[in-house]
């Protein structure tokens, strides 16, 4: 097992990865400076016989530093933050370029439309699989998220991606895939008995493995064998 | 009635005997009704943690047959295996009893019906009887809501959450009347906490004693104060919300089901918006009881009274603008998500002032570790960890990655259990002399604190480990996934941790019991607290005091100069104190 975040295998694995260690960072310091001062406050101040405590009512001070200290930092990371999140998931941030797939999301399974030689979708040549998603790797990818029942998540955590696909809304989330191998694609939002086997197989191609699958697959009709 | 500060002439004193039923089982004395809260979420903390077992033993080790298992009904464990639909009713039932049937009503319910009165120095409540009914409905509202394990079909099965559609259709979800159920027992709950609410609030507008003015309110009252107001405006939100489950799961209105026009997002939101309000119910008057059990420990003011203050009035002010941090990825409007993310980051820092006055508290004072103390030093060190852990999931774009994983999981227990309870057990301990006139085993409750510390951390400290390699939350069978496989060692190390820590709770519930009857006999003021309650003989009588006190101070001057025992009562007055001026009385 890993004791640490799972392989690095989109664009956003940077970014997220990053602030991740930032706010360890951050919180590790404020952890160790509270639990270090509490262990040292539990035994320096224990009860001895014959001593007083010091009498005070706090300290104006003090009570500026440690609210501005916290204040900072916080709006800081949220500035930081704000503008991975905008490039992750921001209305205008999805690439002009992305692929197109459509997935549809229903009790317990994927169908997953691809669109076929021309590359879009909407179009006669598209095809569905159950089950297998099949990407490009250095390519942006657009998945076009449907529900046909209840509310489901995509979820792949290589590519550090998550959307719920929420019935009667059309969502659109990207990203763009850097390790070719094979993942899974798991349901991560409750939707009833059989959640915990919502999953599919996500495999990542290098171009031409990907151009190679697509032309058999579209042959196939409905695609390669769904799972 | 009187205004604030008008000394009331003792209309229960002489009360006359009173029988069985009227005195301790529909009694209208705030303590009995806190007592009675007490019992019944005990029991409730039992049931939920009974549950957390079964679903520990199906993470641990699926599909082997759980001991004992076997003597529940084929639709539940055939041969002692969970089944898929019973391990989601576990995991939905145990969220909802703890939430809403021990945390809360172990924090409200019982505190501010014992604390309130006593530590103001009021005969009773505002209003007892209707403190009476809000007993009542919440005992009716945990029976409806156990009942959904016996009616066909089973307990409910979308989560404690019950995002819809799932929970509004039962086709979709396989639960049928526990769903119904689940709807039905939180409008109860929502009518008895409003009640309670209502009544908590009036009380400490109206009925404190002579001095008691709003700045010598201990915190443990302030808090519960705010909280009362979180919960009167909050809990209609859920009363609401639930009422339309319930219309679209009867009568089809379809609110929350898009297939026939409505919006799956709008429960989300109606949850939420009650739902992170909710949250600081479960640890506001945790932190007011910690602040005064900690003052008492340390032998010393509290550091910094009135930041305290304004830090639960701004946790309960900002707890309102941040529910759609439940949401980032839900797909409400990305826009959102950045503004949500700022008022998230933002709660953080009277939380942070919350712990650094605690430890200025504790600083050069002359520290006591007696149980309460321990617990509510334990309380800080993992209320930190639990607020920490807490902005992970404030930063959107690492919200998308650890969203619905275990790590909220250890998020939620480190606040929840880590906060919460270890409060709870300092101040069960700390007012156990006043309620029951006996002293809870000190031995028994070291050896339960350093344990339940122990085992707690084991149990809970990996799922953050667990959750940052992605482990999804509310999965029946974890080895469904070829990534999650190599963590079943890290599961059975958390689950046999939680089976300890589950028997160690059973130390603290044999303490509890046994204490009652043969416990120590408690004297008046065994802490040596300054709080008006410890002027009233263990345990306090009906209609509390004969005559109402007088306030002269604040409840925290330990260790004054001015005298030389290190704890200076309230109602204590010195040559140079002053009577306070009272205010006059309305309408004479």
């Amino acid at each position: 097992m890993h004791w640490w975040l799972p392989l690095k295998a989109s664009t956003f694995a940077g970014p997220i990865d990053g602030l991740f260690i930032a706010i360890l960072i951050i919180t590790g310091i404020a952890f160790v400076v509270v639990e270090a001062g509490l262990i040292w406050f539990i035994v320096r101040y224990r009860r001895r016989p014959g001593r007083k405590a010091f009498y005070t009512h706090g300290n104006a001070r003090a009570e500026v530093i440690w609210t501005a200290i916290p204040a900072v930092t916080m709006v800081a990371l949220g500035v930081i933050s704000n503008h991975y999140w905008v490039q992750i998931k921001g209305r205008n941030s999805i690439p002009p370029n992305a692929y197109p797939i459509a997935i549809h999301a229903k009790q317990f399974e994927w169908q997953i439309t691809y669109p076929g030689p021309d590359g879009r979708l909407g179009t006669a040549d598209d095809f569905t699989v159950r089950n297998q998603l099949h990407v490009p790797v250095g390519q942006p990818v657009v998945v076009h998220l449907s529900s046909e029942d209840v509310i489901h998540s995509f979820y792949v955590p290589q590519l550090r991606v998550r959307q719920d696909v929420v019935p009667g809304m059309d969502i659109k989330a990207w990203f763009q895939a850097t390790v070719p191998g094979d993942y899974e694609l798991a349901c991560s939002q409750l939707c009833g008995m059989g959640h915990y086997k919502m999953r599919a197989r996500v495999t990542v191609h290098t171009q031409a493995d990907f151009d190679a699958w697509m032309k058999q697959a579209a042959q196939a009709g409905t695609g390669g064998t769904g799972s | 009635m009187t205004t604030a500060a008008a000394p009331h002439a003792a209309p229960h004193a002489g009360h006359a005997p009173m029988g069985f039923w009227r005195k301790y089982i529909f009694s209208t004395d705030h303590k009995i009704i806190g007592i009675q809260f007490l019992f019944v979420s005990l029991f409730f903390l039992l049931v939920g943690g009974f549950l957390a077992m079964q679903i520990r033993w199906q993470l641990g080790f699926p599909g082997r047959p759980m001991p004992g298992g076997g003597i529940l009904p084929e639709t539940m464990a055939p041969g002692g295996v969970i089944l898929p639909e019973y391990y989601i009713q576990l995991v939905t039932m145990h969220g909802t009893f703890m939430v809403f049937f021990a945390i809360m009503p172990l924090l409200v319910g019982v505190f501010a019906n014992f604390l309130i009165p006593l530590k103001l120095g009021a005969h009773d409540m505002a209003f007892p009887r209707i403190n009476m009914w809000s007993f009542w409905t919440a005992f009716l509202a945990g029976m409806i809501m156990l009942a959904g394990f016996f009616v066909p079909d089973g307990a409910a099965r979308a989560g404690w959450t019950s995002y819809a559609p799932l929970s509004a259709r039962p086709d979709l979800s396989g639960a049928s009347y526990g769903q119904m159920l689940w709807c039905i027992s939180l409008v109860c709950l929502g009518l008895s906490s409003i009640l309670g609410s209502l009544n908590y609030i009036t009380t400490v507008i109206n009925n404190r004693a002579p001095g008691m003015t709003w700045f010598r309110m201990p915190l443990s009252v302030w808090a519960l104060f705010i909280t009362a107001i979180l919960g009167l405006l909050a809990l209609p939100v859920l009363s609401g919300a639930a009422i339309m489950l319930l219309f679209d799961q009867t009568i089809g209105t379809h609110f929350f089901d898009p297939a026939a026009g409505g919006q799956a997002l709008l429960w989300q939101h109606l949850f939420w918006f009650f739902g992170h309000p909710e949250v600081y119910i479960l640890i506001l008057p945790a932190m007011g009881m910690v602040s005064d059990i900690i003052a008492n420990g340390s032998r010393k003011p509290i550091f910094g009274y009135h930041s305290m203050v304004f830090a639960i009035v701004g946790i309960a002010f900002l707890g309102w603008m941040v529910w759609g941090h439940h949401m980032f990825v839900s797909g409400m409007n990305p826009t959102l998500g950045s503004t949500f993310m700022v008022s998230t980051l933002i709660i953080a820092v009277p939380s942070a002032i919350k712990v650094f006055n605690w430890m200025g508290t504790m600083w050069r004072g002359n520290l006591h570790f007696h149980v309460p103390m321990l617990n509510a030093v334990g309380f800080v060190a993992m209320f930190v960890i639990g607020g920490l852990s807490g902005i992970y999931m404030a930063a959107t774009p690492l919200d998308m990655f650890i969203h619905d994983t275990y790590f909220i999981v250890a998020h939620i227990h480190y606040v929840l259990f880590g906060g919460s309870l270890f409060a709870l057990f300092g101040a069960i301990t700390y007012w156990y002399p006043k309620m029951f006139g006996r002293v809870m085993s000190e031995r028994w409750g070291k050896i339960h604190f350093w344990l339940t510390l122990l085992f707690y951390n084991c149990t809970f400290f990996p799922m953050h480990i667990y959750g940052m390699g992605g482990a999804m939350r509310r999965i029946y069978d974890p080895t469904q996934y070829d990534f999650l496989r190599p963590y079943q060692p890290l599961n059975q190390f958390i689950t046999i941790s939680a089976f300890l820590l589950f028997a160690t709770q059973l130390i603290f519930f044999v303490n509890f019991w046994w204490s009652l009857f043969k416990g120590k006999k408690a004297e008046q003021n065994p802490w040596h607290d300054n709080g008006l309650e410890w002027t009233l003989p263990s345990p306090a009588p009906h209609g509390n005091w004969e005559r109402v006190p007088t306030v002269y101070r604040g409840p925290y001057e330990f260790s004054s100069p001015e005298v030389a025992e290190d704890y200076l009562p309230q109602t204590r007055k010195l040559p140079t104190d002053r009577e306070p001026v009272l205010a006059p009385v309305a309408g004479a």
